[in-house]
Parts: structure tokens; sequence; C-alpha cells
């Protein structure tokens, strides 16, 4: 093999566009949160996407902090995916929905593992949007893509805008037909260039993203 | 693709704890840097520091930032009695174990402001063991150590911890322990009588004594792997045969290199039972 150094032959990265051609960049990780009428949303999605699909998805749904979450039970039996609650330290892999568990935040290591934690909710909100966002734009930059469904609040607004600073794709619920508007709404003040879209649309669209179709 | 302040921040991040550990011997290296990384981003607004490599050169020169940041990286939220179907477990299932020995020994690792010792306080007198119990409550962060032992808890979380109290199968009224006034609920000091404070870490301290029971909630998540590991060695190393070990709901000894040294006791609510030989 005779191949040139690629670093002498690589061009320059033009200053302040860091980001701005990676959109082809592959995704390599989806992350979803909702809240008020977030499940109803979520069942038009994850049981649409085909049991090939190759990335890993981390849904955090705003839910009452007590008791065992009900989610992985829900989706299961619905989904070509495999579902579960995110473990402390489990390695993520593609094709799996993890859920996260109630009560705790959920996070993600540069190792690519779980990483959950105690610590005060955000925004009111444990498990929070924001904190999933916020470390999986720091582990997967442009190869994220992050969604924000339906919600009454507006967590996922900062996180939103993290991942799209760390040259991520935002999608929101489009805020018209949401259940509760203020989510999808807020993320779209904070981080314009987030692209509406329908919720028919939406698992179509993903498999389109993460070239699975 | 990580962005590139992504990278720049990791090895900031892995410098700052390099020279907390050299300089100042907390070491919190085998930490989850996930939740590092987010406390110390809070740490960065509250120091005015614009970057973490910025926080270092401070942290380095004035050594007087270093109990507030320990703070910032060790802060612990709990609540009296959390999980309250951990508390009832603990009531219906150990307690009678632990009522067949003349003497007890309890250690609350990683106590933080002393919710879980006083959780177990109460219920170890509504079980009739407080009398022959002591105490061992543990953290490396003082400042949340010196709140544990004033017992002294904001009045608007009392609602909750009432609750919880109720739901763990509690026998008295919360109110019958704390006294409240000027918007704080100060807990009886007897509580606190047969209690032990002390500054030990799960990474770099040994064992101490030998206990009945461990309560250690919701710290292991922050460790890595290996640490969690030490941590879980340590606790089996300091138990007397078929002493119990508690753990967060969210814990597991599964994955440890010490879990063949453990049964499990109470698998949903997380409780284990050292094996009586190895």
């Amino acid at each position: 093999m005779n191949h040139s150094p690629s670093k002498l032959n690589a061009a320059p990265e033009p200053a302040g566009s860091a980001h701005a051609n990676r959109k082809s960049d592959p995704l390599e990780c989806i992350v979803i949160g909702g809240s008020a009428g977030g499940i109803e949303a979520l069942l038009k999605i994850l049981p649409a996407l085909p049991p090939q699909f190759p990335l890993p998805i981390l849904v955090v749904v705003h839910l009452p902090p007590e008791g065992r979450s009900l989610l992985p039970e829900i989706f299961g039996p619905r989904c070509h995916l495999a579902v579960k609650e995110a473990e402390d330290k489990e390695p993520i892999r593609g094709g799996v929905v993890y859920f996260a568990a109630p009560n705790y935040h959920l996070l993600i290591e540069a190792d690519r593992t779980v990483a959950i934690s105690s610590d005060e909710p955000v925004l009111y909100s444990r498990p929070s949007i924001d904190v999933l966002f916020e470390s999986a734009a720091d582990v997967f930059g442009s190869g994220l893509l992050a969604i924000v469904l339906t919600g009454a609040n507006n967590d996922g607004a900062a996180g939103a805008k993290t991942v799209s600073a760390s040259g991520g794709q935002v999608w929101v619920q489009h805020p018209e037909q949401a259940e509760a508007s203020m989510m999808p709404k807020s993320v779209l003040d904070t981080c314009p260039q987030a692209r509406p879209l329908a919720l028919a649309d939406m698992a179509h669209e993903i498999q389109t993203a993460a070239g699975s179709r | 693709m990580r962005s590139p302040s992504a990278k720049t921040e990791e090895i900031e991040l892995q410098l700052l704890l390099q020279a907390l550990y050299q300089r100042y011997h907390y070491d919190f290296r085998e930490y989850s840097m996930a939740s590092v990384k987010r406390r110390l981003t809070q740490a960065l607004v509250h120091f005015k520091c614009p970057s973490i490599s910025a926080l270092q050169e401070k942290l380095l020169h004035e050594p007087s930032i270093l109990s507030e940041l320990v703070g910032y990286l060790t802060v612990q939220v709990s609540e009296m009695f959390r999980d309250p179907s951990y508390f009832l477990a603990l009531r219906e299932k150990v307690v009678p174990h632990l009522k067949t020995y003349p003497s007890l020994k309890v250690w609350v690792a990683g106590c933080s402001a002393g919710e879980e010792l006083y959780s177990l306080a109460i219920l170890f007198r509504e079980e009739g063991l407080e009398s022959r119990t002591i105490f061992y409550a543990t953290d490396i962060n003082t400042d949340a150590l010196k709140k544990a032992e004033a017992g002294i808890y904001e009045v608007d979380r009392i609602p909750l911890f009432t609750e919880n109290h109720r739901k763990a199968g509690g026998k008295s009224s919360l109110s019958d322990y704390y006294t409240a006034a000027y918007g704080r609920a100060v807990f009886d000091k007897t509580l606190r009588e047969r209690a032990v404070f002390s500054d030990h870490s799960l990474v770099s301290d040994s064992v101490f004594a030998e206990v009945h029971l461990v309560s250690c909630r919701n710290v292991m998540i922050y460790f890595n792997r290996e640490l969690q590991d030490r941590a879980i060695g340590l606790f089996g190393s300091s138990l007397v045969r078929r002493g119990f070990l508690g753990v967060g709901l969210k814990e597991s000894l599964r994955f440890s290199d010490h879990a063949a040294a453990f049964d499990e006791f109470d698998r949903e609510q997380r409780i284990y039972q050292r094996k009586s030989d190895r």
C-alpha cells in the first residue's frame, strides 16, 4: 500500500465553519424528548421503525418520579426494535431503544456507555431532556439527531441549542400539531434551524436520515 | 463526529482532575465523567470562569476555593426515606435478622447531608434497635458532614419526608422527631447521639470497622466500573458474615468482581447479603 499521508493532502477547514459542511456526516445516535402527550407521539414513531434500524435511540419522557417505569412494557411488544430501560454503565448499542429510568437523569459517557445520575431536577424534571441532549451532543457531535416532541414546558430547548452548536441536527414535532406546543416552540426559539416535522412523517424521515432506507 | 470543542474540554477536564489530585489529594479521576462534566459546568458559572482551564488555574493558586469546588463535585440531593419501598424492606425483612445481634454497627457510606442517616436512626428507634447500634456516617465532603451533624433541613422538604416515612411503614409521626422554626426543621439531637461522623473516601480509604449493615445509595452511580468495584470490595470486607448491603434502586452488584461474595436478599429493593463463607 502506498497511500500518501492524508494530513498533508487534507484541505484546511475554513475558520468558523467547523460544522458547516458536516451535514453529510453519518448519523450515529438519536435522542428524543417528550412530555405531555409524549407517549402517544412516540407510539406513532418507534413502532414504525424496522427491525434492521441501525442506530441507538435514547428517550426521555417526563413521568411521575415514583415507581417503576412501564415504558419498556408499553413499547416492547409494539416495536420491532429491542426496548429497555437504560441501565447504569451498559454499552449503547445500535437498534435498541433506551428509556430513561424514572427519577434519574440519563447521560452518555465518552466511551458510549450509559451513565445515570440523581443530581437535582433541571427545570423541575428528572430525567431531564436537556441533560440527555447536552451529554449526547458532547459524545456524538455532528453524528447526533435530537428530536423534541410535544410538551408543556421548555425542557429540551437549551439541550437542542447545544446539539446544534456541536454540529448535530435538531427536529421538532410541528408545534401546531403537538398536543402541547410549548416544548417544540421553545426549541424553535432557542434553535431556529430546528426542522419542524409532522408526526406522521417522523418515522419515515428518521429512517432516511439514518440511511436505513 | 465529536466537535473539536468537546475534545478540548475532555482534555481540560482530565487536567483539572489531575491538578485536584496532585495538589489536594481529592481523587475524582475514576468518577463518571459525564456527571463530573455537568457539575463542573455549574461550577464554572459560579466561579465565573470562562473555561475548565481557567478554573484549573484558579484552583491551583487559590486553595480557598477547594472546599466549594469539592462541594460542586459531590453535591447530593437526597430525601429522608427516599424510595420508601427500600426502607420498608429493611424494616420488614432485614430488621428481624439484625434483632438477633446484641450490638450493631451501621455504615451510611456517602451520607451527604444526613437524610439517610436520620431515616435509619428513626427506623431503628421505631424497631427498638437504636440503643444497641452505632452509626458511622461518612462522606468526603466535609461541608456536607457538618450539615449531617447539624440535622437541619428546609421546612418545605418536610411534607415529602413525612409522606416517605409513612410509606416506609413508619410507626410514629415524623413530627415527633423535629421542631420547626424560622422555615427550618431541626431534628432531635438524640437521633445522632449514637452516630459517628467522619471524613472517609471510598476511592482511597480502607475498612475501618466491622459492620452489620452498609447503606450506600446513589453514590456508586457516580463512579466508573473499576471504582464501583473497589467500593463493593470495601463493603464486602467491612461486613460481618451474613451482613447486609443496600444500594440504590438503579445500582447493582451484577457486573462486579465481588458479586459472588453476596446473595441477592431482596432483588427489587437492591438489598444484598454477604455470604457466610469465602
